[in-house]
């Protein structure tokens, strides 16, 4: 199936959207720490508004209970200057990142051993893509403000991978109803993972909806993976020669969540009458 | 206008008529200045900056109207995913009337090109044809096929009009097609009808009941007016049929036919059809396509029985015949089966409720659920996860996303 078509953008103003992946599960046995990683996140960020005066920020951490927004560089609390040992940007995200993570974990319930532990990946992608195109769909006088400012929206999003498969199949049908319409809206998807395999749902993502999907392969340098692959707007993407997917794995695997065979058959689950 | 002034000097007898006289000399268009002065409606804000007309109140309980309508029947019924429709576009001396500017065929076209792109997207694993009626034969402008281009490309070249309509060619023609096609598929036809009349060759009746015998759904879009026969033929094949009143009346009709409708009970018996899942090959990978019979470098996908070369998903493998799909284009239908709940409209006892605590900020985009004058504006709930949105999420959740944030952001909701 094809791809995303390109667009012409004019302009090299970005909103973007970065998801965080805060899983406890896969970070407490990562060999990237999270504070280390949070540091090459914050000097990500901080590097994406320098880059123009008009770029927005929006950060959205995905736990394993829940999501919530933890950032918004737009907002009024976020534009005062450094204040003391770091700047207000930062230490507004670290505190509301931390609140989130208490938060989280008091949802968690006793859980069966063996199962996926997988983030909220389809609350964030949704909520992000709520944010970013509900506005745009009801005002038509508003575009021309608008054209220039295009809305782009990137994932940073880093999936952990503990023993088994990251993506929690339960949240197939949500996942794949973002990805159509961020692809409708032309909104394009960048994933980022981290894990030691890979996520079919993040390849996907990024092919279907024309974004990057990449796996740095030295943990150590990943300010420097961020900023030359992810940091480039949509304008500037028609010029700079971005890392393509070797193969994107379309499989039903992905479907049933386990292993399946070459020749796959699939039973068509439509003609089945649903469950009432 | 002069006219109007000259009646009025002229008499009191004449009064009562004036009113229609004047605005029956008038235009259209100039009627609407009279009638309603839209500018007067304009209003500023405390900026002097000119606020836009409200009519997003409007646009979203027109939304949630329609929506309702479309969700009053039962909330789980089974619909047919893969449909075979056959669109028949009546090309006779009716369909270059200018009642629908600039002219039927003209709208018609521009329409059915929005509806297969929006047919393609709602329903990957489907296939269309296109049948146009001119001088009283039936030809059939495409095979029925997966690719979009193709079809809006053949039906562009050949709008020419002329001659007569007949109903019952059509019918025949589409029935011979629809008969070779396996039997899990859902047989539909969609007939854009301009003419009032049609010239058979022998009874329609007879070929109406061969239709329903073969498990046809055949839908009518009129253009002109209500006909007796389309509507039978609706009634007995089980379809829908609609006249259009204006452009954007048509519009709303024809897009209606792009979501699958339900299945006839009798006619939808669960099967297992075989379908394979092809990678993509790598970009650097040269092979024989087996749709182009040459040799063509990367971007391709393999099929996963022969391992033949195909070009693009979905589609029937060349060599062996296996439905070839990728799982994001079942996926596409999923909403169909699954859809998500209306949201509720958040009453405005509720609101004023000074004991029950209001979320502040929608949800989904984190604007202020808050009027200007901090008052509560205007919200929505879900009735699962109790969480508020504003009127743009609800709107973009529903047509767009088909899911719900609150929702998924809760693992033990």
């Amino acid at each position: 199936m094809a791809s995303a078509p390109s667009k012409l953008y004019a302009d090299d103003v970005s909103l973007v959207v970065v998801l965080l992946d805060t899983n406890p599960f896969f970070w407490s046995s990562s060999s990237l720490s999270f504070s280390q990683f949070l540091s090459h996140v914050l000097a990500f960020l901080n590097a994406i508004l320098t880059l123009n005066q008009l770029n927005q920020v929006v950060v959205i951490a995905t736990g394993y209970n829940s999501c919530d927004y933890v950032f918004d560089s737009s907002s009024d609390l976020n534009r005062s200057f450094e204040n003391g040992r770091m700047p207000v940007m930062c230490s507004s995200l670290l505190q509301k990142l931390e609140e989130f993570l208490i938060k989280d974990e008091q949802l968690s319930k006793e859980e069966p051993e063996g199962k996926i532990k997988s983030s909220l990946f389809s609350g964030s992608l949704s909520m992000a893509l709520c944010c970013i195109l509900s506005g745009v769909l009801m005002l038509p006088y508003f575009f021309d403000i608008l054209t220039d400012i295009q809305r782009v929206f990137r994932s940073g999003a880093l999936h952990p991978h503990p023993r088994g498969s990251p993506d929690g199949p339960e949240q197939y049908v949500a996942i794949m109803n973002a990805i159509f319409s961020a692809q409708r809206s032309s909104v394009p998807i960048d994933s980022c993972y981290l894990g030691s395999q890979n996520s079919a749902f993040l390849q996907q993502a990024s092919y279907i909806t024309g974004g990057v999907h990449h796996k740095p392969q030295n943990l150590d340098g990943l300010f420097q993976y961020l900023m030359t692959i992810f940091a480039t707007d949509l304008h500037s993407r028609s010029f700079i020669h971005l890392p393509k997917p070797v193969g994107v794995d379309f499989r039903a695997s992905s479907v049933f969540g386990q292993a399946q065979s070459e020749a796959a058959s699939a039973s068509d689950k439509k003609r089945k009458t649903p469950e009432t | 206008m002069n006219n109007g002034a000259g009646r009025r000097i002229n008499g009191g007898a004449e009064e009562d008529d004036d009113e229609d006289d004047v605005n029956g000399d008038l235009d259209a268009w100039e009627r609407t200045y009279t009638d309603e002065r839209s500018w007067e409606s304009l209003q500023e804000d405390e900026s002097g900056m000119l606020r836009p007309i409200d009519n997003q109140a409007l646009y979203h309980s027109q939304y949630r109207r329609r929506l309702r309508s479309l969700l009053s029947t039962a909330a789980r019924i089974q619909k047919g995913l893969i449909r075979y429709l056959y669109i028949v576009i009546d090309l006779s001396r009716a369909a270059s009337e200018m009642d629908f500017r600039p002219s039927r065929i003209a709208v018609i076209a521009k329409h059915v090109e929005t509806f297969i792109r929006e047919f393609f997207y709602q329903n990957p694993l489907s296939q269309v044809g296109i049948v146009t009626i001119k001088d009283g034969v039936a030809h059939c402008l495409t095979d029925i096929g997966g690719s979009p281009e193709s079809h809006i490309n053949a039906l562009m070249k050949k709008l020419e009009c002329s001659g007569d309509s007949s109903l019952q060619n059509a019918l025949d023609l589409v029935d011979g097609y629809l008969n070779q096609i396996p039997s899990y598929g859902h047989r539909e036809v969609l007939i854009l009808y301009s003419a009032l009349s049609t010239c058979d060759p022998g009874d329609i009746m007879d070929t109406i009941q061969k239709c329903r015998k073969s498990k046809i759904r055949c839908s009518v879009i009129g253009l002109a007016a209500e006909m007796f026969i389309c509507k039978h033929l609706c009634q007995e094949t089980g379809g829908t049929y609609s006249v259009a009143l204006d452009e954007s009346h048509f519009k709303e009709l024809i897009l209606e036919h792009a979501p699958p409708p339900p299945a006839i009970a009798e006619f939808a018996v669960a099967n297992l059809i075989k379908m394979g899942f092809p990678q993509r090959a790598a970009e650097g990978s040269i092979s024989i396509c087996s749709c182009h019979k040459e040799a063509k470098v990367g971007a391709g996908y393999t099929c996963p029985r022969c391992k033949a070369r195909a070009c693009e998903l979905p589609t029937e493998c060349c060599v062996c015949g296996l439905t070839l799909v990728s799982s994001p284009h079942l996926a596409r239908s999923y909403h169909h089966l699954f859809p998500i709940a209306p949201f509720d409209e958040v009453t405005s006892s509720h609101l004023n409720n000074p004991n029950c605590k209001l979320q502040r900020n929608c949800f989904g985009c984190q604007q202020s659920l808050l009027d200007p004058g901090n008052k509560p504006g205007p919200a929505v709930v879900c009735p699962k996860c109790k969480w508020y949105f504003c009127l743009d999420c609800d709107i973009y959740i529903h047509e767009s996303l088909h899911n719900c944030p609150g929702c998924d952001s809760l693992r033990h909701s």
